[in-house]
């Protein structure tokens, strides 16, 4: 089973009279333990795609199914439900909390989803443990590092067991070493989930992580 | 609620005006209560249905005249259980050691009124009310009573029996017309002549209708009314009600304006953190009920505090100033505020929908 296949999808923008087509009759597949790079200029329709294969967005025409579920028709209710059982985001910002601690970052996810808390909590510290935060995890955002704080993101997308990890432009604002460390770090965690993610970014340096790359230009979808 | 705990100081704008809106609406509150209980306490503590005034006096017992023919007429109406008489004499008393004057309300009665024993055996005995502890009367002192200093003794303590703002005075009826006549010669009452009579209706007998038929009776040389009627007729009583709870009304509005601007910032000050919560699977009602539950710590934060200082404000206001703070009075305070909390709150509801959790990506 694929961790996501997307169907001739399209993304159609309605403003007055005038249609922008984001995204136009895109299909691909993403296996199950496989990473994706999706490489393309700025307003290629990339961070559509990634938000139609996360649940943020319904597409206009096509099929989106993910880890076997077929999420093109549903209602808002059930893609809020959906994103909170079955995706995880590494937003490219890092987006954490900055009055939760790097753990309560992570049970935040669990706490709307209102899971068991005694095993919340147990996955959140085996997570910061994974990730080398065990001895930083009572520490506030504003109290970490880059590398830190981007590795905290990083458990937060683990959090609730995904069966796809969607990761957007994780090293636009960084250099190119850190960038690369970065990228180290999230294929090393992927890798030892067996789980598949999309990775969006527009630095063609840092495709190498991933087990292929896919370019997107003008909202059309072509493999490399 | 952890952000609240860790950073309070981002709350302290809302919380602090929450605060001082909620000293206003206790001190309002508590002034117009002192108010209406320091001016009514003495008939809203009639033992009877109903108050008998004589027709002429337009419901004010200061003017009301009733004499002892009339009293026996209203005692045979049917549908009257017991029928007795008041009188009042408001006067200036010296109290021992105190320089100067307080102003009392000296009652002269026959039914005892609530809280209040069966009328003093020995002239010149009085209860008084507790109020007028403040002024440095003590139970077995003699308190001279206007221009010509007629003298009670406090035999003992009552509470919330004051008449038009001062201080209750509980003898019996020869004191009253002693007191009275002393004060103002000119102003002897006949034998049996009193005030007003408070009249309790038998059993079962609808009071208005007992009111008619005694006024009836009379040939219409009374005016007989409701307790609660007699109480709204006090001069500017109902005007000063008004006035507070139009006062009252505003600041709870403005509460609820305070809350729902100062939430409305907040929201869209964290549109992000929103999107991201809600791209993570959050929904609206999840994001919405912590900013609820925000609002509403704040406002029982704010009312603790603000409860406190309006109860060191109480303590400190000189006893003339008739501020009187209640449970009831803090309790629809408190409820007041938590409703204009959560609804000030409530508008930002429709900016939490409309949140697009696709916007915590690109």
């Amino acid at each position: 089973m694929s961790a996501l296949k997307l169907d001739h999808v399209r993304k159609v923008y309605q403003s007055g009279d005038d249609e922008t087509v984001a995204l136009d009759h895109a299909s691909m597949e993403v296996g199950d333990d496989e990473i994706l790079a999706l490489v393309g200029p700025s307003g290629s329709g990339k961070t559509t795609l990634l938000s139609i294969s996360g649940g943020l967005l319904s597409p206009s025409e096509g099929q989106v199914v993910v880890a076997g579920d077929d999420i093109s028709g549903y209602d808002p209710k059930r893609l809020t439900e959906f994103r909170r059982t079955s995706v995880g985001f590494v937003f490219q910002s890092v987006n954490l909390v900055p009055f939760l601690t790097a753990r309560e970052n992570l049970l935040v996810v669990a706490d709307f989803d209102k899971r068991d808390k005694k095993r919340s909590a147990a996955r959140a510290d085996q997570l910061l443990d994974e990730l080398g935060l065990a001895k930083r995890k009572k520490n506030l955002p504003g109290q970490l590092s880059g590398g830190e704080r981007q590795r905290v993101a990083v458990g937060r997308a683990f959090m609730n067991e995904p069966a796809l990890v969607l990761i957007d432009e994780p090293t636009s604002a960084l250099d190119t070493k850190l960038g690369e460390q970065v990228m180290e770090l999230i294929v090393t965690e992927v890798r030892a989930r067996n789980t598949a993610a999309i990775i969006v970014t527009h630095d063609l340096r840092m495709t190498h992580y991933a087990d292929r790359t896919l370019h997107i230009t003008d909202g059309v979808l072509e493999t490399s | 609620m952890i952000e609240l705990r860790r950073r309070p100081g981002r709350f302290a704008p809302a919380g602090i005006a929450l605060v001082l809106l909620t000293l206003l609406l206790l001190v309002l509150g508590g002034l117009l209560d002192g108010l209406y209980n320091g001016s009514s306490g003495a008939l809203r503590a009639q033992p009877g249905d109903l108050i008998t005034y004589s027709s002429d006096a337009k419901l004010s017992l200061v003017r009301s005249r009733i004499d002892s023919a009339t009293v026996a007429e209203v005692e045979d109406v049917p549908g009257v259980e017991a029928a007795g008489g008041l009188g009042t004499a408001l006067l200036g008393a010296k109290v021992p050691d105190h320089n100067d004057e307080v102003s009392v309300a000296l009652f002269g009665y026959q039914l005892a009124p609530r809280g209040v024993p069966s009328p003093p055996a020995q002239i010149g005995d009085v209860y008084a009310d507790r109020s007028l502890k403040a002024y440095g009367v003590k139970e077995g002192q003699t308190l001279l009573l206007g221009p010509a200093e007629y003298p009670v003794v406090v035999v003992g303590w009552v509470s919330d029996t004051n008449f038009l703002l001062q201080g209750g005075l509980w003898g019996n009826l020869d004191t009253w017309q002693a007191a009275l006549g002393s004060a103002r010669p000119d102003a002897v009452l006949a034998p049996g002549t009193v005030q007003a009579l408070t009249v309790t209706a038998v059993a079962g007998a609808d009071p208005t209708q007992v009111a008619s038929a005694i006024d009836e009776a009379t040939g219409g040389a009374t005016e007989t009314v409701t307790r609660a009627k007699a109480v709204a007729s006090l001069p500017g009583l109902e005007q000063q009600r008004t006035t507070f709870n139009s006062i009252i009304y505003t600041t709870f509005f403005v509460a609820a304006l305070v809350v729902s601007l100062f939430f409305a910032l907040l929201t869209l000050e964290r549109i992000g953190m929103y999107a991201v919560f809600k791209a993570v699977g959050a929904s609206s009602r999840q994001i919405f009920t912590q900013v609820l539950l925000q609002a509403i710590v704040i406002a029982v934060i704010s009312l603790v505090v603000g409860g406190l200082l309006a109860l060191g404000a109480s303590l400190v206001i000189p006893p003339q100033v008739p501020i009187q703070l209640t449970a009831g009075r803090a309790v629809e305070v408190a409820v007041g505020l938590i409703i204009m909390s959560t609804i000030g709150s409530a508008l930002s509801l429709r900016r939490v929908v409309r949140i697009d959790p696709a916007s915590a990506i690109g």
